[in-house]
């Protein structure tokens, strides 16, 4: 079957199984490795996308069910060369070990400082409690959270954003 | 993984819809928010032969009062049941389960209908729902049932749904006076189906006595369990603290759990006594301190 959906901007059709995975689709159709699979059975969140905005996994997601939806990935973050500031969190703040949970991890956190422009420490540790990190580096992803939440309203209080 | 080879239609209204389900019947399966149901196509627990996505159609998603009810769309997610704040002071309960289920992605996804439908014993949303004494409203293309809660769930994940019908929604009645509900849940990480939960609700009469209340027990027994013995015991009564105590004890007494890597059945039995008792503190705390 023929699917229609954005990502990351841009209009994108496939032709698919009904049952293939969103994941699937994004990794194999579109050929956007950075959603990553991990668990595959909806516990670890390595493949979170954004769907209209809001995380979901995309391992748990019929690809079918997208169907004129939008969807961001972590190739979506960057923007004409520059970084996300929730990508320069995880930089500045090293909020990654192994990387194969950060762009669950960085999507979960842009989605929290959209709905929520100053998160606390335990509001930031709710919003990752679905993603795992398998390197235990918790410490360092809520601080680059808190440090991208930061830089994002500090950017919209000097109105440059 | 993935999942075994299915048709898969998206009408665009209920009637389609249900045709569908109508022409194929155990043949066909509804998929709402699949976060039950895509897990169990992947383990090829469940192979349809045909998945009738309702995701776009509209009219089932939204949580609004009405008649005397609080009318809940069965595709509304449980992340709109957590934000629907104004539900404090009227339906504790479900405002304190949502957060409870699963993990945030999930809730994003998955739905209150879907989940009451797929009758996981250990689902939230069963205990809930017989808690408040909800009433599913179901519809087929030979018209529409309204089902009560307390003899919906029949076994695990077996219901008093026919496989041509979808809900459409969730009827709660509001019943006037004080009221409280609580929810309580033990598991072991978030997003681990829970050990125990147990969910009460309850209405304060003008005298102070309990003029009605719900106690539904999650995750103790084949399917959602209606503590009704308790229940009678509390209707009534002052809830003192030794009221509460024995209706607590006669709570767990209905639990029928099953020993497994989360505890033993011994273990779970006292939980949901524990939690019965709390819960109801909680709740009538949260009645007598609410407005009417």
């Amino acid at each position: 079957m023929k699917i229609t959906f954005e990502v990351n901007g841009s209009e994108r059709s496939v032709d698919a199984e009904a049952r293939t995975l969103l994941v699937d689709c994004i990794r194999t159709k579109l050929g956007l490795t950075g959603t990553h699979i991990g668990c595959d059975t909806s516990n670890c969140g390595a493949c979170t996308v954004l769907l209209d905005g809001r995380p979901v996994k995309s391992c748990t997601v019929l690809a079918a069910q997208v169907e004129g939806r939008k969807v961001t990935t972590v190739e979506g973050l960057a923007s004409g060369g520059k970084l996300h500031p929730i990508q320069e969190g995880f930089h500045a703040e090293h909020g990654l070990q192994c990387g194969f949970c950060t762009p669950g991890m960085m999507l979960v956190g842009k989605a929290l400082i959209e709905s929520n422009p100053h998160p606390t420490e335990d509001e930031i540790r709710w919003a990752i409690s679905g993603n795992i990190c398998r390197c235990t580096g918790y410490m360092n992803i809520v601080k680059a959270i808190h440090h991208a939440a930061e830089a994002t309203a500090a950017k919209n209080a000097a109105g440059v954003a | 993984m993935f999942p075994a080879a299915f048709d898969y239609i998206a009408p665009a209204t209920l009637e389609e819809a249900l045709s569908a389900l109508h022409q194929h019947g155990d043949d066909a399966k509804v998929l709402a928010g699949g976060q039950s149901l895509i897990p169990l196509l992947k383990l090829r627990f469940a192979s349809p032969v045909v998945l009738v996505d309702i995701g776009r159609i509209d009219g089932l998603e939204g949580i609004r009062r009405e008649n005397g009810h609080v009318r809940v769309g069965a595709r509304t997610r449980h992340r709109d049941v957590e934000h629907a704040t104004d539900l404090r002071g009227t339906l504790d309960v479900l405002l304190d389960a949502a957060p409870l289920i699963s993990d945030p992605l999930i809730r994003n996804m998955g739905t209150v209908g879907g989940s009451i439908c797929h009758a996981d014993p250990a689902g939230d949303w069963g205990a809930v729902m017989l808690a408040v004494g909800a009433q599913f409203v179901v519809r087929s293309s030979s018209g529409e049932r309204v089902l009560p809660s307390a003899g919906f769930f029949e076994g695990p994940f077996t219901t008093g749904l026919r496989p041509d019908e979808v809900m459409t929604e969730i009827r709660i009645p509001i019943t006037a006076g004080r009221s409280g509900g609580a929810y309580l849940k033990l598991e072991r990480k978030i997003g681990d189906f829970a050990t125990v939960a147990t969910a009460v609700h309850l209405v304060l009469g003008g005298d102070g006595r309990v003029a009605a209340a719900g106690i539904g027990l999650c995750a103790v027994g084949a399917q959602s369990i209606k503590a009704t013995e308790a229940e009678a015991a509390l209707v009534g009564q002052t809830p003192s603290d030794d009221v509460i105590a024995e209706v607590a004890r006669l709570a767990a007494g209905a639990a029928e759990p099953k020993a497994d890597i989360r505890g033993s059945a011994d273990y779970k039995r006292d939980v949901a006594r524990v939690f019965v008792q709390r819960g109801l503190r909680t709740a009538v705390n949260r009645a007598q301190g609410a407005t009417s």
